[in-house]
C-alpha cells in the first residue's frame, strides 16, 4: 500500500458522511427562504402557501389516510407501467440489436410511432379505456417503451466486435456469448435508458392522472385545485419531486452494484 | 542474469552448461507427447477481399515447435495470413493443415489489443481460455496455474480496468496459454507496449515457448523482435514469401549482439528495397 493511499484510507470514514450532505444544501436553503419569505408576507398565501401550512396539509392528509393511498395508487401504476413497457421494449431492443430479420421487420415501424408523442393520444385512450386503471398503464407503458428500447439496441449494436470475435474464438455457444459478453456490454447503454424512462414514467402519470383518474397524486392535485387548497397543490408537486429523486436514486444503486467493473464506478 | 548464467560454449551438449530454454523442451517432449506443438502446412493459399488480391499463393511448411516471425511492409497480407491460420477468415483457395485432426483448444491467437471482457475478473478472464472445459472443476485452478506462469498470480480479483497495458497483455497471453495450446499465433501481440515493457513481454514469450514447446507464429512490425525471438523469419511481398531466412543463433540471444544487429540490417534491406520501387 503507498502512502497515498493510506492517507485516503484513513481519511475515507469521515468523508462519505459530509459527501451525503453536501447536496441537501441547496435544497435546504431553499425552504428556508421560503419560509422566510411567505412569513414575512412577502409571498402572499394566496400565491404559494409557506413550507410549514404545506407539512401541516400532509400531516392531515397523512392521519386520514388519504396521503398514503394516493402514493400507493400511483406508485403501483409507475412500476406496473415500467415494468410492461420496459419489458416489452427490452425484449424488441434485444430482438432487434440481436436478429438482423427482426430488425428489418420492425425497427422501422417502430422508429415511425416513436415520433408521435405518447401525450396526444389522451383521447383517444380515454375512448377506448375510460378512465380505467387500464389507461393509465397504456400511456406509461407506451412512454417507457421507448427509451428502453432504443438504449437497448443501441447497446447492443456497439458491443466491441473485437470482443464478439474473442468470444468466438474461445468456443462460446451463443447462449453463453450473450451471457458472458453481449449483455454486460449493453448494460451501460440499457442503464441510460432506464433513466431516461423514469422521468417520463413520472411525466406521463402526472398528466394522466390528473386528466382521466379517480385517485393517485395527480388526481389529488387536480381536486385540490378545485377546492382552492394550494398547500395540497404543492404538496402533491413535492411528493412528486421526492418521488423521481427516489427513483433515480434507485437505479443509480443497482447501476453501481451491477457495473462496479466500470472505471467510473470505482472508487478507492 | 539469464545472460550471464548461459554465457559461453555454443556446445549444447556440455553438461551443466546446456541453454535452459532447450533443455526444458527436450523434458517437455520426453515427458508429454501430447502438448508439445503441431507441425503446420499451408498450400497454394490464395485469399482475396473483392478486387484486391491480398495473399497469392503461399506454401509454407512449419515443423512442431518451430518459432516463426512473419514480417513485412503494412498492409502485405500479414495479418490476413494469421487470421486463415487460425481459422478466423475463410479460405479463398488452397489448404492449410496441421498435420491431423485438430481441437479448437490447440490452436490460440493474440492480438495486439488483450480483448479483455471489462467486467470480468482476472481470473474469470484467463478461465474464458479454457474453451469448453471453462465450466469444468479444475477450472479455476487451470487459470491461476496460468497466471502464475505470467507472473500475475496477484492480481487475480481485480478487474481488467485496474491493469495497465502490459499486464492486460500478459492476462491475454495466459488465457491463451491456459488450454495448453499446440499452437500460438501472434499478431502483433507486443505492438502497443513501450519499448522496456517489449523487452520484458519477449523474454516471457521465450519462456513460455520454450517450456510448452508449442508452435508459434509471430506477426510483427519489429525486425529486431523476429531476429531476437525466432527460429525463422518469413518476409512477405506481393502476396507471397519473398524471403525464408533462418535464424542459426543460439538462445538465448543477446540483445544488440552483433550477429542479430547484421541479420536485423539483411532482413530491413530486404523490406526497404520492395518499399523503395513499386
Ligand atoms: N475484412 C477485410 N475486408 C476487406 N479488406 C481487407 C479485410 N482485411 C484486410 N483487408 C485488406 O487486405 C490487405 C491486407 O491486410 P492485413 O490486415 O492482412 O495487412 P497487414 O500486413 O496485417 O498490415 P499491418 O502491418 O498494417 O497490420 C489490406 O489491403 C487490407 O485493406
Ligand atoms: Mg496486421
Amino acid at each position: 500500500m503507498s502512502l497515498t493511499e493510506s492517507i485516503a484510507r484513513l481519511r475515507g470514514p469521515r468523508l462519505p458522511r459530509a459527501d451525503g450532505l453536501i447536496p441537501w444544501i441547496v435544497p435546504a436553503a431553499i425552504v428556508l427562504i421560503w419560509q422566510v419569505a411567505c412569513a414575512t408576507g412577502f409571498v402572499p398565501a394566496r400565491v404559494l402557501p409557506a413550507p410549514s401550512d404545506v407539512a401541516l396539509a400532509g400531516w392531515k392528509l397523512l392521519l386520514s389516510g388519504e396521503l398514503a393511498r394516493n402514493i400507493w395508487v400511483s406508485f403501483w401504476r409507475a412500476s406496473a407501467g415500467l415494468l410492461v413497457g420496459g419489458g416489452i421494449g427490452f425484449a424488441f431492443g434485444l430482438a432487434n440489436g440481436l436478429s438482423q430479420l427482426s430488425s428489418k421487420l420492425t425497427d422501422t415501424t417502430l422508429q415511425m410511432v416513436r415520433n408521435i408523442p405518447h401525450l396526444a393520444l389522451i383521447p383517444l385512450v380515454i375512448l377506448w379505456f375510460g378512465i380505467d386503471e387500464s389507461a393509465k398503464l397504456f400511456l406509461v407503458a407506451l412512454g417507457v417503451f421507448f427509451p428502453i428500447y432504443l438504449n437497448t439496441l443501441h447497446g447492443i449494436r456497439t458491443v466491441d466486435p473485437q470482443l464478439i470475435e474473442m468470444g468466438r474464438i474461445y468456443g462460446m455457444s451463443d447462449p453463453e456469448l450473450f451471457r458472458r459478453v453481449i449483455f454486460p456490454g449493453a448494460l451501460p447503454s440499457i442503464f441510460v435508458g432506464l433513466r431516461f424512462a423514469l422521468g417520463i414514467m413520472w411525466l406521463t402519470l402526472i398528466v394522466a392522472e390528473a386528466i382521466a383518474a379517480s385517485s393517485g397524486l395527480g388526481y389529488m392535485a387536480m381536486q385540490a385545485r378545485e377546492f382552492m387548497q394550494i398547500d395540497v397543490v404543492v404538496l402533491s408537486i413535492l411528493i412528486y419531486a421526492l418521488l423521481g429523486k427516489l427513483a433515480d436514486s434507485a437505479s443509480r444503486a443497482l447501476e453501481r452494484l451491477t457495473l462496479s467493473w466500470h472505471p467510473a464506478f470505482q472508487k478507492h | 542474469m539469464q545472460e550471464a548464467l548461459h554465457f559461453g560454449l555454443p556446445d549444447a551438449e556440455a553438461v551443466g552448461r546446456v541453454d535452459y530454454i532447450e533443455q526444458a523442451r527436450r523434458l517437455r517432449r520426453a515427458s508429454s507427447a501430447s502438448s508439445h506443438g503441431l507441425p503446420l502446412t499451408i498450400r497454394a493459399l490464395r485469399k482475396s477481399f473483392g478486387d484486391n488480391e491480398v495473399l497469392r499463393g503461399i506454401d509454407l511448411h512449419v515443423p512442431a515447435g518451430q518459432f516463426v516471425a512473419i514480417v513485412g511492409r503494412s498492409g502485405c497480407g500479414k495479418s490476413t495470413l494469421l487470421r486463415l491460420i487460425a481459422g478466423l477468415e475463410s479460405i479463398d483457395a488452397g489448404t492449410v493443415s496441421f498435420g491431423g485432426e485438430t481441437q479448437p483448444e490447440d490452436i490460440r491467437v493474440m492480438f495486439q489489443e488483450p480483448r479483455l471482457l471489462p467486467w470480468a475478473r482476472v481470473i474469470s478472464n484467463v478461465e474464458v481460455g479454457l474453451g469448453r472445459d471453462r465450466a469444468s472443476v479444475g477450472a479455476s485452478a487451470r487459470a491461476e496455474k496460468a497466471l502464475i506462469e505470467v507472473g500475475l498470480r496477484d492480481k487475480r480479483v481485480e478487474w481488467p480496468a485496474a491493469l495497465s497495458g502490459g499486464q492486460k497483455q500478459r492476462v491475454a497471453l495466459a488465457r491463451a496459454l491456459v488450454s495448453d495450446p499446440r499452437v500460438l499465433a501472434f499478431d502483433e501481440p507486443l505492438g502497443a507496449l513501450d519499448a522496456l515493457t517489449r523487452i520484458s513481454m519477449q523474454r516471457l514469450l521465450e519462456r513460455v515457448w520454450g517450456e510448452q514447446a508449442f508452435t508459434a507464429i509471430l506477426v510483427t512490425h519489429d525486425v529486431s523482435e523476429a531476429v531476437t525471438l525466432a527460429d525463422r523469419i518469413l518476409v512477405i511481398e506481393d502476396g507471397r514469401i519473398a524471403h525464408d531466412v533462418t535464424v542459426d543463433i543460439r538462445r538465448p540471444r543477446e540483445r544488440g549482439s552483433a550477429d542479430l544487429a547484421a541479420l536485423e540490417g539483411s532482413i530491413l534491406r530486404h523490406l526497404l528495397n520492395t518499399a523503395d520501387s513499386p
